[in-house]
């Protein structure tokens, strides 16, 4: 019988089967490290006086307590500047390269691997967090892993697995213009549910997924942790190699020859068989956003908040709770709730191409009076890229904030917080009670939704503005 | 890691499905680089709520947490795991964990015990009608037992074994490093590096 993607990478990696109830042991190709989720694993490396195995193979930055207005001064806040410069001291104890805030290759960890080439097709991407389902989007095997387990990898460069189970994602048909890969991702958790992935790698499938670039394909892995998935996947293909293709850590040379001809294998047999299969038809996708407190709890922009009176008990408890924690009323227009803060950034959606579409429907408007437009780039290579083509300026000019690469507003570790009711379109990826600040309220939107909401003061699409924006990303 | 058997302790009812990582510790207590010292950030901004259950007698001194379906879910934050056994908690049952988070809870030593949802809702009548009631949690009978109320859950089988035994992963795993070298020299040159 054939096999899937996932399988494939998997079977790629097995150091060692495991026997009986035991977990096999995965090879990892690369680990990536950041300041909040290494300091213990560092420290329990020293306690049983331990070496990292392969620092050729781990990559450092500095990302979650970055302060994005002024980052090359001082962190105020006294524990997270102890937090970053633990990670200078360890990295430096231990042989690690770093991306320190300041250089021109710092970023969200997210961003910064697939920048640099590292992140690769059919290689096994680890990192302490849960966003590093990114990864998948080059057809790698990439998931989220604790600091128990970050110790582990320093150590052993492996990591002892169960065997995941496999779940199609099939994304049948054509998006239509103004509907975008985050869209996409937030209709498949609605539909299958924040636990429907668990236990499953998600395969992302179809003419759909074949038309996305590599930066849209990353936006969707990046958030099938929120779907409960282990880790998220698509097969590579001409796109991802010209992705890849002069990028400072990928194979040159007859080296970039082999590692093609390997890639072109890693995609799933005709006759392999999912655990799971979910249909989703993309061309009757239109703009998704969330309203509650958790990302499945979503709707197309066009309906209106749900009303706990027609649910069943349970869904009726959760959603009133949902509801009353974000101050809607049921009912009510989605269009029609206001917002206070627009936040365009996070690993999920600060990518170039975030940037230029979100800039084309800022272009000559302007944001609406009583809302804060954040815009943050992922890395300062999007900063450096943003700024060559003018688009900091279309931010600036339209009224937005223009700061510098770190995860913001994305989850409220950092000085880029909600203040308590305030409300948010965010183009990250968590909307839980809190996430982006005590009492914040967040809205899950892509960047076209975030654009024109900030133009208009109200949750929107670009088609709600005059005259009318319209952008395939 | 503290080998895990049995467990007596009050059980705590939490009825709240899909608990979050950023719910059971923000993020603004991450910055910490100890491994101890998270129990002020447990639920934290739950815990401002006079009626939140950890701020009621005697369910503030239990050790066995009965939380609604998908506990753990979001983040990979190990400090979540931290802060419930910083704060007392040995036992957390659920009907379904975050992967991550049940993955974390096997390395630190918290047992994340998945019960059938109609059995969850038993425990949680069951607490509730006598406040302060001991659950019993057998790792060997794989079971919970209330009173008369008895039970079972399930944890994989390895994970059982190696909270049984109290075993470090990493040191099972030096047992083969012959075997990780071996898969080393085999590697493809095309593969990355980040020097």
């Amino acid at each position: 019988m054939g096999r899937t993607l996932a399988e494939k990478v998997w079977d790629q990696h097995v150091v060692r089967q495991g026997e009986g109830d035991e977990p096999d042991l995965l090879y990892i190709d690369l680990h990536l490290v950041h300041e909040v989720t290494s300091p213990q694993a560092f420290d329990g490396l020293r306690l049983h006086g331990r070496t990292l195995r392969r620092p050729d193979l781990t990559i450092a930055t500095e990302d979650h307590n970055v302060p994005t207005l002024d980052i090359l001064a001082p962190i105020a806040d006294e524990v997270s500047a102890t937090q970053v410069a633990t990670l200078r001291r360890n990295v430096e104890e231990f042989g690690v390269r770093l991306f320190p805030m300041g250089d021109a290759n710092q970023g969200i960890v997210h961003m910064i691997g697939p920048e640099l080439g590292l992140t690769q097709p059919g290689t096994t991407v680890v990192c302490g967090d849960s966003h590093t389902s990114t990864h998948g989007a080059f057809g790698a095997l990439a998931f989220g892993i604790g600091t128990s387990e970050v110790e582990h990898v320093m150590a052993t460069q492996t990591l002892p697995l169960k065997p995941f189970r496999t779940m199609a994602i099939e994304i049948d048909g054509e998006l239509r213009p103004g509907v975008t890969s985050k869209d996409v991702i937030l209709k498949v958790i609605s539909q299958i549910g924040t636990g429907g992935g668990a236990g499953y790698v998600l395969e992302y499938r179809g003419e759909a997924v074949r038309n996305m670039s590599m930066e849209a394909r990353m936006t969707m892995c990046n958030m099938s942790i929120e779907a409960g998935g282990r880790a998220g996947m698509v097969a590579p293909d001409e796109t991802t190699f010209a992705y890849l293709k002069g990028r400072p850590h990928a194979p040159q040379g007859a080296e970039w020859d082999a590692a093609v001809a390997a890639w072109r294998e890693l995609r799933t047999d005709d006759d392999a068989v999912f655990d799971a299969v979910v249909h989703i038809d993309a061309d009757s996708l239109t703009p998704f956003v969330t309203w509650g407190t958790n990302p499945g709890q979503g709707l197309p922009l066009g309906e209106s908040v749900p009303d706990p009176a027609t649910m069943d008990d349970d869904a009726a408890a959760a959603t009133r709770k949902a509801l009353a924690y974000m101050g809607l009323e049921p009912n009510t227009k989605l269009r029609d709730i206001a917002v206070d803060v627009v936040f365009l950034g996070s690993c999920t959606n600060a990518r170039i191409e975030d940037f230029r579409a979100a800039a084309d429907v800022l272009r000559g408007n302007r944001v609406a009076d009583g809302v804060q437009m954040l815009v943050v780039p992922g890395s300062m290579a999007v900063k450096a890229q943003a700024e060559a083509e003018g688009l900091d300026q279309v931010f600036l000019d339209a009224g937005a904030e223009w700061r510098n690469a770190g995860c913001s507003m994305c989850l409220g570790m950092n000085p880029d917080q909600l203040a308590p009711g305030q409300r948010c379109a965010s183009t990250s990826n968590r909307n839980f009670e809190g996430r982006q600040g005590r009492g914040g309220r967040t809205h899950l939107v892509s960047p076209l939704v975030a654009a024109a909401t900030a133009v208009r003061g109200t949750l929107s699409s670009p088609e709600d503005l005059t005259p009318t924006v319209l952008t395939t990303v | 890691m503290e080998k895990f058997t049995t467990h007596t302790g009050i059980g705590t009812p939490l009825r709240v499905s899909n608990v979050d990582t950023d719910q059971i510790i923000p993020a603004v207590f991450l910055k910490r680089v100890t491994r101890t010292g998270f129990d002020d950030g447990l639920f934290a901004s739950w815990r401002s709520d006079p009626s939140f259950v950890l701020n009621q007698e005697p369910y503030d001194r239990g050790s066995v947490l009965v939380a609604g379906s998908d506990f753990g879910t979001g983040s990979s934050r190990e400090h979540a795991v931290w802060a419930l056994m910083d704060y007392g908690f040995r036992v957390v049952v659920s009907s379904r964990f975050g992967e991550i988070f049940k993955g974390n809870s096997s390395k630190a030593g918290l047992l994340a015990a998945t019960v059938d949802q109609s059995d969850v809702e038993l425990l949680w009548k069951k607490i509730e009608s006598r406040p302060g009631l001991e659950l019993t949690v057998d790792l060997h009978s794989k079971t919970i037992t209330a009173e008369d109320l008895v039970v079972p859950f399930s944890v994989d089988d390895y994970t059982r074994w190696r909270l049984l035994e109290g075993l470090d992963d990493i040191g099972l795993t030096l047992r083969h490093e012959e075997d990780i070298t071996a898969y080393e020299q085999a590697r493809p040159s095309h593969k990355p590096t980040t020097v």
